[in-house]
């Protein structure tokens, strides 16, 4: 694909309010072209608009109009003097002209000004990454007046200025800096972060990070200041190692949930390729134009040289691994499968997919596991995250799947952030959210900790409600409680598109429920939550987001549920600016339990018990699938241990890393006689494989992933698969190898078998996903271009169905033993078990697990900052070490869980969310006792 | 990433939110607010940048570049001894260029006084004008200061 950078209009467009019947149109003539804009679009975008590209250097498309740069100057009929058309609005019948006598002038004699402070042998002038050297050609100064005034006009007042290195991925070369203060507004306006400034004045003005190099500021080197450079005082490291990229493949990132568009830049062909530079697509509609520090940077992993490149086998988990061919390693599979299910029956095996594969890649292997292996015994990862979610949301409102697109929140006045933490674990969105909030949206955050959301700055919730885990449920029935007493509840809305109504209403009006009687147990004060409540149903718009936070509970299913009861009795459904909305933990997390991956339900979320659905398969695959739902993974552990379940093939999911009670989950493994492994890395689990299968990274995948707003995106190989084979092929060989014939000439074959088999997929294709860039399913047929906002006119299931949702506590309580709750996240410059971002240079920031404790909890225990710390829970222990921090509240405890040393699943219990099984990983009774002082005191 | 959490002398920061207090809380208060931390400790330190940060909930950079921009907001300790010599137009048209030459070399080894510019005192009608530890003063000359504060004493 192109090397072009995608087409730049200079100022933004004019952004309608909701219910806007659009902004009214005004024509303007540009150099005799006249065009049709919205009222208040810039002169500049007009022009661009109409096809004149008018030189500039502060203006960019994705940043407000600034100002500063004067090169942008017109002349406009009737109007005084030389207007800049980045700041200046159209009104009907102006008259343009952008290549007068007068302005070419100006622009020279600014030109020359710019140039007098610009190095002679800027390098990137030379190659192109630099845009000086084009703005002069561009304005009409031949090479030769350059030269002339890089002789020196005025001397270089930046010039001796020393470099920035400190960042891993990029470098800061204030001597090729203009001070054109994009990049400062891309942090601020963008990013949100605010970390650069304009330091000193006049002459002496120049970009800084605050008065400290950028790696100790308060930069999370999320890129957005080097994209938005013009020079090169900001580039990437890799494009200063690799020197240009040759070619460029547009793909989608392989993180969270958000589904970022990247274009990705590389060199090479083939095996040869090396990526040169990660860069957002502003025509992606999950990011527009927006990444994160994991996305756009820390995709070394994928050629890092603990990359496992050939497959490994090996006869008992206690001898060294032997590399073997593919066709050793797929027979052993096969076989072993085989023999396993001859000798134990054919329930005796199954599989675990991943929410980090593609679409297609999950989809074969369901298929794989139902078809070949005949049983239902497939689960996947989501199981540990948002198995609820998909519960939850199924049983009110019809699908498993979040209501909006992202989009959506821009429209939103109140926004209930619950059990999430976008701005660490889904930053893209979390830049979005915090740009509402300075837009004036009314943040309300429901979170044990004191969140970057809470209060960061130029962000602040106007209510923080600090739960206690492991109490949502009778938080969110409280807030209910409130809107209803108080008759703040959609009647109307209820009426029409709601069942259950009467029973709920009764129900949720009970005095348990009221804040008054819940603070004893979320310990959330009665009247922040009335105030929360109100302000919730005032909206107009109010939108619930949401995380693991809350999934991740023995109650996770219904809390899932009661924020959707939250959204009916207030009406906040089908329509942009509301909705219920999961922000899912990985990036194909969403897609991963489209495909059918649960043990239960075939694609497209149809229980596998429904007759005229199986029929479906059975007559394209030939086969009988049983109606019984299979295993799901705690199942799959428990029957291990049984002597049941005796071969199990993992995909792309660390288990004796990321699933909890690891002590279990170990002892499960060692007892099974055949465990396959599927994985970029060895990791914990292969510790207890037979046979290890080498996978391929996002780079290397051709593809589908499916984001948090239902969006399918693309993913476009950006070189051979490094090993071989792509997953898929290996997949569909072992069901071969085991007698089950499967082959697809490739994965748009199996996206038109998913379309083919699913309704809600019916209108998906590699060829239409090419055309439109990206659908958001449902995608009914090939009319429609996808659905980005559910439940309009009605529910998917017919009426929106209220579920009593009775705060029942979890078994999990605190004692004098464990006096402590245990919960765990994500930090931004991480993810999750960490096998990918362990492998960057992110590690700078976040070098190791740290466990967060209140500064009384710590005090009570003599606790410093840096001591580690043994965390003990009733099912075992850790140790790690402890930082003070006054985000946590008394007797709640944090850590994350991305370094396997840390073993914060060591200490998690078996307790699970009643309908799904979904970990409670959120609440662990601990205690936290010094291990060893950090030093003298 | 994690700038804010560094560790901050208590005293200083507690002193510095109770002249913030002062204020409102709002963008707008910043200005006031360096202007009593400088009069009370002489300067603006790193920490107190960081403390009002976090009190305006302003970003370390945004504060910074407003104590950067103004060149009367100093980030180092004072020397005991502050001399200042008007460089605008109307002293400049009475000598004040070669005043202020002239007193640095004055004041070049002292190590207790420093010597700076500073932009018209609104006493143009005397100049060449100038201060000596915060005095106004008027026809200035380098005998004048010198007899003030002596230099040399380094």
């Amino acid at each position: 694909m192109t090397l072009a950078p995608e087409r730049d209009l200079g100022t933004p467009a004019v952004r309608s309010g909701p219910g806007d019947s659009g902004v009214t149109p005004v024509t303007v003539t540009v150099d005799g072209i006249p065009v049709s804009v919205p009222q208040g679009t810039s002169v500049m975008r007009a022009a661009a608009l109409a096809g004149i590209d008018i030189p500039r250097a502060c203006a960019t498309d994705s940043l407000a109009a600034f100002g500063s740069c004067r090169l942008c100057l017109v002349e406009i009929d009737g109007a005084r003097g030389t207007p800049a058309s980045c700041t200046t609005p159209c009104a009907d019948g102006l008259v343009v002209r952008t290549d007068t006598e007068q302005v070419q002038d100006l622009r020279r004699g600014v030109m020359e000004l710019y140039l007098s402070d610009h190095p002679a042998d800027c390098p990137g002038c030379l190659d192109g990454r630099c845009d000086i050297a084009r703005l002069a050609r561009e304005v009409g100064m031949a090479a030769a007046d350059v030269d002339t005034v890089r002789a020196g006009l005025i001397g270089l007042t930046h010039g001796d200025a020393s470099r920035d290195d400190s960042n891993p991925y990029f470098s800061f070369d204030p001597a090729a800096c203009i001070v054109c203060s994009r990049c400062v507004r891309a942090c601020a306006e963008v990013q949100g972060t605010f970390a650069l400034t304009i330091q000193g004045r006049g002459f002496d003005s120049a970009v800084s990070s605050g008065g400290t190099d950028f790696l100790a500021s308060e930069c999370v080197s999320c890129g957005a200041c080097v994209q938005a450079c013009p020079t090169s005082a900001l580039t990437e490291k890799t494009r200063l190692t690799f020197g240009p990229p040759t070619r460029s493949v547009d793909t989608t990132c392989a993180y969270c949930g958000v589904g970022c568009s990247f274009r990705a830049e590389v060199q090479g062909e083939g095996a040869a390729t090396e990526v040169v530079r990660m860069l957002p697509l502003r025509a992606g509609g999950a990011n527009e134009g927006h990444s994160c520090v994991k996305g756009r940077f820390a995709v070394g992993y994928a050629a890092h040289p603990d990359r496992q490149l050939q497959p490994l086998m090996r006869d008992h988990i206690d001898d060294p691994w032997q590399p073997v061919s593919w066709e050793s390693a797929i027979e052993r599979v096969a076989s072993g499968f085989r023999a396993l299910q001859q000798e134990h029956g054919p329930g005796a095996i199954g599989g675990i997919s991943s929410s980090r594969c593609t679409n297609e890649e999950v989809y074969v292997v369901q298929k794989m596991v139902r078809a070949a292996f005949g049983n239902n015994n497939i689960d996947t990862c989501a199981r540990v995250c948002h198995s609820p979610t998909g519960y939850g949301l199924g049983q009110t409102f019809g699908t498993s799947a979040g209501t909006q697109d992202f989009e959506s929140v821009d429209h939103a006045d109140v926004v209930l952030v619950i059990g999430a933490n976008p701005t660490d674990a889904h930053p893209v969105f979390g830049s979005r959210l915090k740009r509402r909030n300075r837009e004036g949206a009314t943040l309300l955050v429901a979170d044990p900790r004191r969140i970057d959301l809470v209060r960061s700055p130029h962000v602040e919730a106007t209510l923080h409600l600090p739960v206690r885990p492991g109490t949502n449920v009778a938080f969110v029935n409280a807030m209910a409680h409130v809107i209803v007493t108080e008759g703040l509840a959609d009647r109307a809305f209820l009426a029409e598109r709601c069942e259950d109504v009467t029973a709920y209403l009764d129900f949720i009006a009970r005095q348990e429920h009221s804040p008054e009687a819940t603070e004893q147990i979320t310990t959330i004060p009665a009247a922040d939550l009335r105030a929360a409540a109100r302000r919730f149903a005032a909206g107009p718009n109010s939108a619930i987001y949401y995380g693991l936070g809350v999934t991740e509970h023995s109650q996770g299913s219904t809390m899932v549920m009661g924020m959707a009861n939250l959204a009916m009795i207030t009406g906040m459904i089908g329509r942009p600016g509301v909705g219920v909305n999961p922000l899912r933990g990985q990036n194909n997390v969403q897609g991963s339990c489209d495909m059918g991956s649960f043990p239960h339900e075939l694609p497209g979320y149809r229980h596998v018990s429904r007759p005229e659905v199986r029929e479906i398969y059975d007559r394209l695959w030939g086969v009988t699938i049983p109606p019984e739902p299979g295993l799901r993974i705690p199942n799959m552990f428990d029957a291990a241990l049984a002597g049941t379940f005796r071969g199990l093939y993992v995909q792309g999911e660390d288990i004796a890393q990321s699933d909890p009670n690891t002590r279990h989950v170990e002892a499960a493994l060692r007892s099974m006689d055949l465990v396959v492994v599927h994985d970029l890395f060895l990791n914990e689990t292969s510790r207890f494989a037979h046979v290890f299968l080498p996978g391929t990274s996002f780079l290397e995948k051709d593809g589908t992933f499916t984001n948090a707003e239902r969006r399918i995106n693309r993913v476009r190989p950006a070189m051979p698969s490094k090993v071989g084979k792509d997953e898929w092929q290996v997949v569909c060989e072992i069901a071969t190898a085991m007698g089950y014939p499967m082959s697809y000439a490739g994965p748009a074959e199996i996206m038109a078998e998913v379309a083919a088999t699913t309704p809600t997929f019916a209108g998906v294709s590699f060829e239409r996903l090419d055309a439109l860039g990206s659908m958001q399913w449902p995608v009914y047929d090939a009319e429609s271009t996808g659905t980005p906002i559910m439940h309009v006119d009605g529910f998917v299931r017919g009426r929106g169905r209220l579920v009593l949702t009775e705060y029942v506590p979890t078994t999990e309580r605190t004692s004098r033993r464990y006096p402590l709750l245990l919960t765990t996240g994500r930090i931004l410059s991480q993810y999750n078990v960490g096998a990918q971002t362990r492998r960057t240079a992110n590690t700078v920031w976040h070098p190791e697990d740290v466990l967060e404790i209140h500064p009384a909890d710590a005090e009570l225990r003599g606790i410093a900052s840096g001591d580690t710390v043994e965390l003990a829970s009733r099912v075992g222990a850790t140790h790690l070490r402890a930082l003070i921090s006054d985000r946590m509240p008394v007797g709640v405890v944090y850590t994350t869980f991305h370094h396997p040393v840390t073993g914060a699943n060591v200490v998690t219990t078996e307790n699970s969310d009643w309908a799904t099984q979904c970990p409670e990983y959120k609440v662990t009774a601990v205690q936290v006792t010094v291990a060893n002082a950090a030093g003298p005191r | 990433m994690g700038a804010r959490h560094e560790g901050l002398a208590p005293e200083r920061e507690a002193t510095v939110r109770a002249l913030a207090a002062r204020y409102a809380v709002q963008r707008t208060s910043l200005l006031p607010m360096l202007h009593d931390v400088q009069e009370h400790f002489g300067f603006i330190a790193r920490q107190d940048v960081v403390t009002l940060a976090d009190v305006l909930n302003l970003s370390i950079a945004d504060v910074h570049g407003v104590v950067s921009f103004y060149t009367y907001f100093r980030t180092s300790p004072p020397l005991p001894h502050q001399i200042s010599v008007c460089r605008g137009e109307a002293c400049q048209a009475v000598g004040a260029e070669d005043l202020f030459a002239a007193t640095r070399t004055a004041y070049r080894e002292s190590a207790d006084t420093e010597v700076s510019e500073v932009f018209c005192l609104g006493n143009c009608a005397l100049g060449p004008s100038g201060t000596a530890d915060g005095r106004l003063l008027g026809r200035l000359t380098v005998d004048r200061l010198t007899a003030l504060i002596p230099p040399g004493r380094s």
